[in-house]
């Protein structure tokens, strides 16, 4: 009966998840066909000869793990989605911890501040910071961009942990005064182990943001191949050869397995970050 | 161990919110005193100024002869329980009651000795590995005093620290916690809007409403010789009768009955003459109340007759609840419970063999040699 009852609920929300990965899925058959195929059929054509040899291949995989300089540009962009992450986290909790738990002046004043940073679009930045990079000779360097990943992700990192942060119970904080704590103690030792769902989700969402951005690696680093990004490589080689698209699929998916492994690994926090502030606990 | 001393302590928010005035508290070394009142009474924010958690808006404050006005709480030499006991989630029982050790840098093995013994006297060896949200309410809740006595403080400042208990544990904690701090001989400061609390563990009592400090006593003290109307009705479970009443000579005109003051009240309390011919204040105490025919020596007993409402059988005894026909007086207490539409109802306490049942009627026996009289302007109590 109940099983009944839940069917057509269980079916929508399948249908729902199906067209969701839909194009996903079509990507994903594409990376594994030939350049010949792929340029003249749709890729849902390969059910019809599902277990034909000619139907798959790799090649497009070898072909884009051997295009010059992919390798190089992975580990450009490990180094620097990971720094990317690190500074505006450590930056934020910091940051999150003063508005939320010490009484200065003009603290209110400056979390509006922050705050208000929300809204500035990036694309307004570019220029501006551009020409101070150029002038600090900070652009086309790995530091360079990871202060721009920073600034840019920090608004929103310290408004969500604070949100986080100041809805910790305040007689943990009173208690741990009492018991003698300064507030670095308080922020090393309570606030940073009880906030973890909240650093982790955040932590997921800025990984995923600096791993798969174009805009900013591109106008702070540039295509040169010593520091190009793994994004930015890939780019390159579907606009050199804008009909190549094969290429593309494989490199999407390549592109794609980082990211993937980092949020699959740390889900369970996501998962309870995305509750924090809901329920208390 | 050290003695803590409250001189015309007063607390006004950034609001102009005046929430506690002039609080003078001369608190001895190894002494137990409870502060308790209504709810909104200031005794939290008092605990808490001791604490170092709010300012001292003006006044001086001395814990063990040293001006601690501006003194930050981890260099008051004091330990706080909380009500919702604050234990640090993530970490074991272990390590939420070494905390302030580790922090304080006790050496490692120093430490353990004392988080052991603490652990033991409060017979939590075997939950110390568990965390916060693995005990139950009266573990968590010993694990708060262990995180306060493992210290070794000056004093210990407790707030409200059993109310999140159920009614069964409460008890036996209050006991506990009575026994422990006797036995340590450390300063307590203990906040609790329960007067049965209050009475039975403190020392003394200070008594607050509305920031004012009311009465600081024994427990027997307050409740003999409530200073005024509020503290009379606060402390005392069921709370004392409160009534208007009228002087007219040696008797007293209670609504329609005229009730003889013994001479040994006038001796007790000579100022009481000069409200003849004037209104007053009369308080009755539940027990002072008696079903006639449980009064073992009936000859002379001043009595009103009622008409029993209805009563509350206890087993130990039987609170019951008729009509009185004087007007019934406020003492201002916030959280008192009114009763609805039958404001005028007057409690007893009589003996459990009664045969006081709801209607019937009965001759109540007034004990008058217990009575209390207040002013009805000051609400003060009328003594000499």
């Amino acid at each position: 009966m109940s099983w009944v009852k839940r069917a057509p609920i269980r079916f929508a929300v399948i249908l729902i998840v199906a067209i969701w990965s839909l194009p996903t899925t079509g990507l994903f058959v594409s990376s594994f066909r030939p350049q010949s195929e792929v340029a003249t059929s749709g890729w849902w054509t390969v059910f019809s000869h599902p277990f034909e040899e000619s139907t798959w291949t790799v090649s497009n995989y070898s072909g884009v793990l051997d295009a010059s300089g992919l390798w190089r540009a992975f580990g450009n962009s490990v180094v620097i989605t990971l720094p990317a992450t690190v500074i505006p986290i450590t930056i934020a909790a910091l940051a999150a911890y003063a508005f939320a738990w010490m009484r200065f002046r003009g603290r209110r004043t400056l979390f509006a501040i922050v705050i208000l940073l929300l809204v500035v679009p990036i694309q307004m930045t570019l220029v501006p910071l551009l020409r101070l990079y150029t002038r600090l000779d900070l652009s086309g360097t790995y530091v360079g961009t990871w202060l721009a990943h920073a600034g840019f992700g920090l608004p929103l990192a310290v408004y969500l942990l604070y949100n986080y942060i100041s809805s910790l119970p305040r007689e943990l904080m009173e208690s741990a005064r009492i018991d003698g704590a300064t507030h670095w103690d308080i922020f090393r030792r309570l606030v940073i182990p009880l906030s973890t769902p909240a650093l982790a989700s955040f932590a997921i969402f800025q990984f995923l943001w600096v791993w798969n951005d174009l805009l900013v690696s591109l106008v702070f680093l540039g295509t040169d191949g010593e520091v190009a990004t793994l994004i930015a490589r890939l780019n390159e080689l579907v606009g050199s050869r804008g009909e190549a698209w094969h290429i593309l699929t494989a490199g999407a998916f390549v592109s794609m397995a980082v990211p993937l492994v980092v949020f699959l690994s740390l889900q369970r926090f996501f998962v309870r970050g995305m509750l924090a502030g809901s329920v208390k606990g | 161990m050290a003695e803590v001393v409250l001189d015309k302590i007063n607390k006004v928010y950034p609001n102009g919110f005046h929430a506690i005035h002039d609080l003078d508290l001369d608190i001895s070394d190894k002494e137990f005193l409870v502060l308790v009142g209504p709810s909104g009474c200031g005794k939290s924010t008092a605990l808490r100024m001791i604490a170092g958690l709010e300012e001292i808006s003006y006044g001086e404050m001395k814990i063990g002869d040293r001006l601690v006005n501006d003194v930050e709480p981890k260099d008051r030499d004091i330990a706080m329980v909380f009500q919702n006991y604050a234990l640090y989630p993530h970490m074991s029982v272990y390590d939420n009651i070494g905390f302030a050790l580790k922090l304080a840098r006790v050496p490692k093995n120093e430490a353990d000795q004392r988080i052991r013994e603490a652990a033991r006297v409060l017979e939590l060896d075997a939950q110390l590995e568990k965390k916060p949200g693995q005990l139950s309410g009266g573990q968590r809740q010993r694990v708060a005093m262990g995180r306060a006595i493992v210290r070794q403080p000056s004093a210990f400042l407790m707030d409200e620290p059993l109310s999140n208990l159920d009614a069964k544990l409460r008890v036996q904690m209050r006991a506990e916690i009575a026994r422990l701090q006797h036995d340590l001989g450390v300063t307590t400061v203990y906040v609790t809007h329960d007067q049965v609390e209050a009475m039975t563990m403190g020392d003394r009592v200070a008594v607050l409403k509305d920031g004012y400090l009311q009465q600081v006593d024994t427990p027997q003290n307050l409740y003999d010789r409530p200073s005024n109307v509020f503290v009379a009705a606060f402390i005392g479970s069921p709370s004392m009768n409160l009534r208007e009443a009228t002087l007219d000579g040696d008797e007293v005109v209670l609504g329609q009955f005229r009730l003889p003051i013994p001479a040994s009240i006038f001796e007790a309390r000579p100022a009481l003459r000069s409200f003849d011919g004037k209104r007053l204040i009369v308080g009755i105490r539940p027990e002072d109340l008696e079903d006639l025919e449980r009064v073992p020596d009936p000859e002379g007993v001043v009595t009103i007759p009622a008409t029993v409402s209805h009563i509350e059988a206890l087993g130990s005894e039987i609170i019951a609840h008729f009509p009185l026909d004087a007007p019934a007086v406020d003492s201002g207490d916030p959280d008192a419970v009114e009763e609805i539409g039958e404001d005028t109802m007057a409690v007893g306490r009589f003996d459990p063999r009664s045969r006081a049942r709801a209607r019937t009627e009965i001759q109540v026996a007034v004990t008058m040699e217990n009575v209390h009289f207040f002013d009805p302007e000051s609400h003060l109590a009328i003594w000499d």
